[in-house]
């Protein structure tokens, strides 16, 4: 009796190396070091980092330390001095290729790297940084495309030469004819190019009313978000932050999180920055008037290319990425006057290349004598040249491309300007002498709430007091195991949670022993106590573990940022200590007292 | 080490402690929602908006001076109060309809730097009306959807009347904890409403513990009254609650006094709840279930009655 089979012995003592392994990356201390990263989002190899190294080496600014994580190139630093300095040397060298950032690295060997472990990831609360919480505005977003759609309902009308009006009034489209069948030509026409607007007969017999399905409603709110997003992302991954966050909230939200940032009006210049794009010729005869020199971005050659615009990034509807006759391409849709300007240009330039160049305006504060002003900088580079290979208008696709590439191209299109203006609604700055003291306090709760626990149950319950204190070192443990596996943000409401469930996970504990000592005093053998015991009280702790569990997962459902935190160590510490209260202790009770006649049980 | 003799008759649920036990519990639920309709809440600015700053001197702060010296350079409403140590300032600001937060933040750490270039910005908080509005929607709609997944639960695990008991419990713990906030004028932030969902899991852990004995007992003690089978399954889970009861308070108070100020308000909502959230568990959950009729039949799964009555001839 009160013997677990050795398969189960054994699995137990896996599980908890398995718990010990990955919480270990937490016991590492961290060191300064700088961090690399592409601009243009590839990874770096060792290639580089040998050479990056060997820059510094001719500067006489050895690393500890170099590898590759995450395609970006990590150098470690003994000294802050020495990591400053190194990371100024870098930013310059480096300049416009890649992006610079000084971190905090934590310090752990070349096997636990190799193997992929992590240490918990810190919230910002912890670590010091700048939290933004922007919101997209819809309607402008809305507003901007129905007016693209009026626009070219007016364009195939016209061109029908069929006498129209056109007027926008909120969501809806009224289109106004002069009879009941050019009302029916028109809904035709406009039918035939985009089948999924919703259109109804006006009242009047000779008009229209035409409205986004609501399909069409949330794919446009959705492309104006994520295509924030994605510009978003890009001009953060400009800063040099690592391990930003930008993510979306809601049906309308982004959150933007950079840890260490401290400069929340940096952050703001980057939002004001408004981006875009020119389709231009390139000038095969290298001297037309007006024409200019382009740089290529990244692998991609700089043209000289002609004067005129065909068509600019801010009459580009769509663009998304696929195959064509089994190539790799990028599909795009421009509006009416952008399409008709595309199709007079690939009219007269068949086999003629023409590039995309990536236009984009920053706002950058500067110190001038004293005070704060703005500058303004424009960059223009070519992201992309290919050949006209046909006659289009407004939907036409770029190929020549690999898969990668234009999965990429159609972001960046998309990525060229913000699709709708932003708000902040949300802002929390951080400093990081107040995110040290964070950790320090909350682990200092952590560990005196421990040693009063531990000292209660040794005094209250002896022996098995002492047993549950062992299952509750080894629940922090797997906590701890399981927030580094997940990467999940440890906040200073999470570190309370932890607190929290230091204190109830002993109740599962105090269930089974209270039982115990119930059986015993109602005249129960002693190993038969102690299976009664475990055996009754579990479906009290199910029942009162998975109650607790609803409420952390309704947090974990509605809350947000720190709150989150909390929900997150209280679900798994609800979760763990299920585990390490009743097989946990079991596993020991058994071992030390299974299988053999005992006179009397130690609780 | 034991606290409390083994087999306890404490009479919890006969016709007296019941009433005097209701009573006190609706004394303090009706004195809550009283304050709460006079005196209101304190709602931090994720529930209001504004503007919050966390500051650090490096002497002791003269509040009244630093209240000068907002309305000197033109901020009205500024809330300036302590933060924990002598040395550390709350400033807090409402929303303001057509400021730019930006320059809000940035003149108020202008105006306090050059009163006294010393002064250290620990913590800026910006937090838009909208924002705050929202959030004080949600915060109620999460409160209610756990307490209906709540009683879904119980009534699938024990019965209606059970879950009814529980639910009840539940709605005290969070009103009297919600009131204690009021009373006290302390301020209720996010982290105090992950406080008080946090003490309805608690809450909800004690009072399925003690359902879960009168199940037990209702089987067990065949042709004992309802009200001897529930008095008997609180006495025998009172060691359980009062030692969960213990550990439970030493490590939050150890997060009183150890985690600093950003989550004082959090443990005394946790230490509030889990002290009034015992006492329901004791005395409404099971009272109230009494009050409606509970019996051993109850429980019973209701095949089992049937076929008894099918077997006879």
């Amino acid at each position: 009796m009160n013997r677990y089979p050795t398969w189960l012995n054994f699995l137990v003592l896996i599980i908890l190396l398995g718990g010990f392994v990955l919480a270990l990356p937490n016991i590492y201390g961290t060191v300064p070091a700088v961090q690399l990263a592409s601009v243009d989002g590839s990874d770096y190899d060792d290639t580089r980092v040998a050479e990056v190294v060997g820059l510094l080496q001719r500067e006489k600014l050895v690393p500890e330390d170099s590898y590759v994580e995450d395609g970006r190139v990590v150098l470690r630093f003994h000294k802050v001095d020495e990591q400053l300095a190194a990371g100024d040397f870098l930013r310059e060298r480096y300049d416009r290729q890649a992006s610079t950032a000084l971190t905090l690295t934590p310090k752990l060997p070349a096997w636990i790297r190799a193997v992929g472990l992590n240490p918990m990831s810190l919230g910002l609360d912890l670590r010091g940084g700048v939290y933004f919480l922007l919101e997209v505005d819809m309607e402008t977003a809305m507003a901007s495309r129905l007016a693209l759609y009026q626009q070219d309902i007016g364009n195939f009308l016209r061109d029908a030469r069929i006498r129209h009006r056109v007027d926008l009034d909120g969501r809806t489209i009224t289109v106004r004819l002069t009879s009941a069948e050019d009302r029916d030509r028109a809904r035709s026409l406009i039918e035939a190019d985009d089948n999924e607007l919703l259109i109804s007969n006006g009242p009047d017999g000779q008009s229209l009313a035409v409205r986004m399905s609501d399909t069409q409603v949330s794919a446009r709110e959705n492309f104006a978000i994520e295509q924030n997003i994605t510009t978003l992302r890009n001009r953060v991954n400009q800063l040099g932050v690592s391990e930003p966050l930008v993510q979306r909230q809601g049906a309308d939200r982004i959150v933007v999180q950079l840890p260490g940032v401290q400069d929340p009006n940096r952050l703001d210049d980057i939002l004001t920055a408004t981006a875009t794009l020119e389709f231009r010729l390139v000038d095969t005869s290298g001297d037309s008037p007006g024409s200019r020199r382009y740089p290529g971005r990244g692998s991609e050659s700089a043209q000289i290319l002609q004067r005129d615009v065909v068509a600019s990034g801010d009459q580009i509807i769509d663009a998304e990425s696929g195959f064509s006759e089994g190539q790799p391409a990028v599909f795009i849709t421009l509006d009416g006057a952008g399409g008709e300007s595309m199709l007079k240009a690939t009219r007269a330039n068949v086999n003629k290349p023409m590039s995309t160049v990536f236009i984009e305006t920053r706002r950058e504060t500067v110190a001038r004598g004293g005070e704060q002003g703005f500058r303004t900088i424009k960059t223009e580079e070519i992201i992309n040249t290919a050949t006209i290979r046909g006659i289009f208008k407004n939907r036409f696709q770029i190929t020549g491309l690999t898969p990668m590439e234009a999965r990429d191209l159609a972001l960046l299109l998309r990525a060229g300007a913000l699709a709708a203006p932003v708000y902040k609604v949300e802002e929390r700055t951080i400093g990081p002498s107040l995110g040290q003291d964070n950790i320090d306090r909350g682990f200092m709760a952590v560990k005196v709430g421990f040693l009063l626990v531990v000292f209660f149950m040794a005094i209250y319950y002896r022996w098995f007091g002492l047993i549950a204190n062992a299952a509750l070192f080894a629940n922090l443990i797997f906590i701890t195991a399981l927030l580094s596996l997940l990467q999940a943000s440890l906040t200073l409401p999470g570190i309370a949670g932890i607190v929290l469930t230091v204190g109830m996970a002993i109740d599962a504990n105090v269930l089974i022993f209270e039982r115990i000592r119930e059986e015993l005093a109602s005249g129960k053998a002693p190993q038969a106590s102690i299976d009664a015991g475990y055996d009754k009280a579990f479906s009290s702790i199910a029942d009162a573990n998975i109650t607790t569990l609803i409420a952390a997962l309704v947090l974990f459902a509605f809350g947000t940022g720190p709150v989150k935190g909390f929900a997150i160590t209280l679900s798994l510490g609800v979760i763990t200590s299920m585990f390490t209260s009743i097989v946990g202790t079991r596993t020991i009770v058994n071992l030390i007292f299974g299988g053999r006649r005992i006179a009397s049980v130690p609780v | 080490m034991k606290l409390l003799p083994d087999n306890t008759t404490i009479d919890f649920l006969s016709a007296t402690p019941r009433r005097i036990a209701m009573t006190i519990a609706a004394v303090m639920v009706v004195a809550s929602l009283a304050s709460l309709a006079v005196r209101g809440m304190v709602f931090g600015i994720d529930f209001t908006g504004g503007v919050l700053l966390e500051v650090g001197y490096p002497e002791d702060a003269d509040l009244e001076q630093i209240r000068r010296l907002m309305t000197d350079s033109g901020f009205e409403d500024v809330q300036v109060q302590r933060f924990g140590a002598a040395t550390d300032v709350l400033l807090r600001l409402p929303p303001q309809a057509d400021l730019d937060p930006n320059a809000v933040r940035e003149s108020l750490s202008a105006t306090l730097a050059a009163d006294d270039p010393e002064v250290v910005l620990r913590r800026v908080e910006f937090v838009g009306p909208q924002v705050g509005e929202d959030l004080r929607e949600q915060g109620g709609t999460a409160v209610i959807f756990a307490l209906c997944l709540i009683f879904v639960y119980v009534m699938f695990r024990f019965q209606w009347k059970f879950s009814a008991g529980a639910v009840a419990a539940l709605l005290h713990d969070i009103i009297v904890t919600v009131g204690f906030f009021s009373i006290f004028r302390l301020q209720f932030d996010l982290t105090v409403l992950a406080g008080i969902l946090a003490v309805i899991g608690y809450s909800l852990n004690d009072t399925v513990v003690v359902f879960d004995r009168i199940r037990e007992n209702f089987i067990g003690m065949r042709g004992a009254t309802t009200l001897d089978a529930m008095n008997r399954s609180i006495n025998d889970t009172l060691s359980r609650t009062i030692v969960t009861g213990i550990t439970t308070l030493l490590v939050l108070g150890a997060l009183y006094f150890l985690g600093g100020e950003s989550v004082r308000s959090f443990s005394i909502a946790l230490i509030v709840g889990i002290i009034v959230g015992t006492y329901s568990s004791i005395y409404v959950a099971s009272a109230l279930s009494l009050t409606l009729g509970i019996s051993a039949r109850d429980l019973l799964p209701p095949d089992k009655d049937s076929k008894l009555v099918d077997d006879l001839p």
